[in-house]
């Protein structure tokens, strides 16, 4: 059981309102990239670039594995990072390849 | 249970051995299934990208005003109810009840405004003829990937905020502990995480172009 000394040393509700404000700048600048006409590999790589970003700050902090103990990152960090290898499969090798071999 | 044995074993070499990750049965049991739910997600989003990646006419229908508007609202009701939940959290591990069954409200108002948002944009979009297997623009299977995906991570927050009100209910009348609290918040946190990937990828990438 996370023991809730440390939950108050971790804390400060401050801490949690930074995160929360650069969640916001994040998904700010993510908008503002979805207008801009950049080619479709800068595209991707930028917008999952950030919300890999986005999804470890929600972790390390909201959901507080930060504070956790080594262990308990060491085990579900790498089935995390398998999930979101998982998701990029088609997009990065394929959807390039095919996107440049298709008549424009 | 589990606090007894890590201060059981705290003092000694064995320290670990017993609980080696250190938290609750429960708290391990919610990091366990959000494990498994985030390999379900990912598996839907793999099928989309296929989907879209094999059509050549992939619909990019989402103009600036209603569609990316009340998405970029929606995130932002998400990220709060995020907020307020560590909030709830870190009130509950105070044993502040009143105050932390408040912060539970508000990240249930946040989840349920992001839920009548996101109905509209469906309704919206059906209105507009798109239909799971048909739509009038290009690739028939842009409906089905889009219901797919935002369905699938809708019925996630309304199942959340049903958690939570069992959950506020609860912890208000001391029948469930703070640390219910806190597996409830896992589960909400990893709701908003899925958003950060669907928003860019469902909305994102296909923005109507002015």
């Amino acid at each position: 059981m996370s023991a809730p000394s440390s939950y108050e040393q971790a804390a400060g509700s401050r801490l949690y309102v930074w995160v929360w404000v650069w969640l916001l700048a994040l998904t700010g600048v993510e908008v503002f990239l979805g207008y801009e006409h950049l080619p479709l590999n800068l595209m991707l790589t930028l917008l999952m670039g950030i919300s890999v970003i986005k999804a470890a700050l929600i972790v390390a902090y909201f959901m507080h594995l930060r504070f956790e103990r080594l262990s308990l990152f060491l085990t579900l960090v790498p089935a995390l990072v398998l999930c979101i290898c998982l998701i990029l499969i088609f997009f990065f090798p394929d959807s390039l390849r095919l996107h440049e071999l298709r008549p424009q | 249970m589990a606090e007894a044995h890590t201060q059981a074993v705290a003092g000694s070499r064995w320290s670990g051995g017993v609980a080696p990750y250190a938290i609750g049965s429960k708290k391990l049991g919610m990091w366990l299934f959000i494990i498994s739910d985030a390999l379900t997600f990912s598996a839907l989003i793999l099928a989309y990208s296929y989907v879209r990646v094999a059509s050549p006419d992939w619909p990019t229908p989402f103009p600036f005003f209603p569609a990316i508007v009340y998405a970029t609202v929606m995130t932002f009701f998400l990220l709060s109810s995020s907020l307020t939940m560590v909030m709830a959290v870190a009130a509950a591990h105070r044993r502040d009840h009143r105050r932390a069954v408040q912060w539970l409200l508000a990240t249930m108002a946040g989840g349920a405004g992001f839920v009548l948002l996101h109905l509209r944009e469906w309704l919206h979009l059906i209105h507009e003829g798109v239909r799971p297997f048909s739509n009038p623009w290009g690739a028939p299977l842009f409906g089905g990937t889009f219901f797919g995906l935002t369905g699938m991570h809708m019925l996630h927050v309304t199942v959340g905020v049903i958690y939570l009100g069992v959950i506020a209910w609860g912890f208000g009348r001391k029948r469930f502990s703070s640390e219910d609290v806190e597996v409830s918040g896992l589960y909400w946190h990893f709701v908003d995480l899925v958003w950060m990937f669907l928003f860019p990828l469902v909305y994102l990438l296909s923005i109507k172009m002015p």
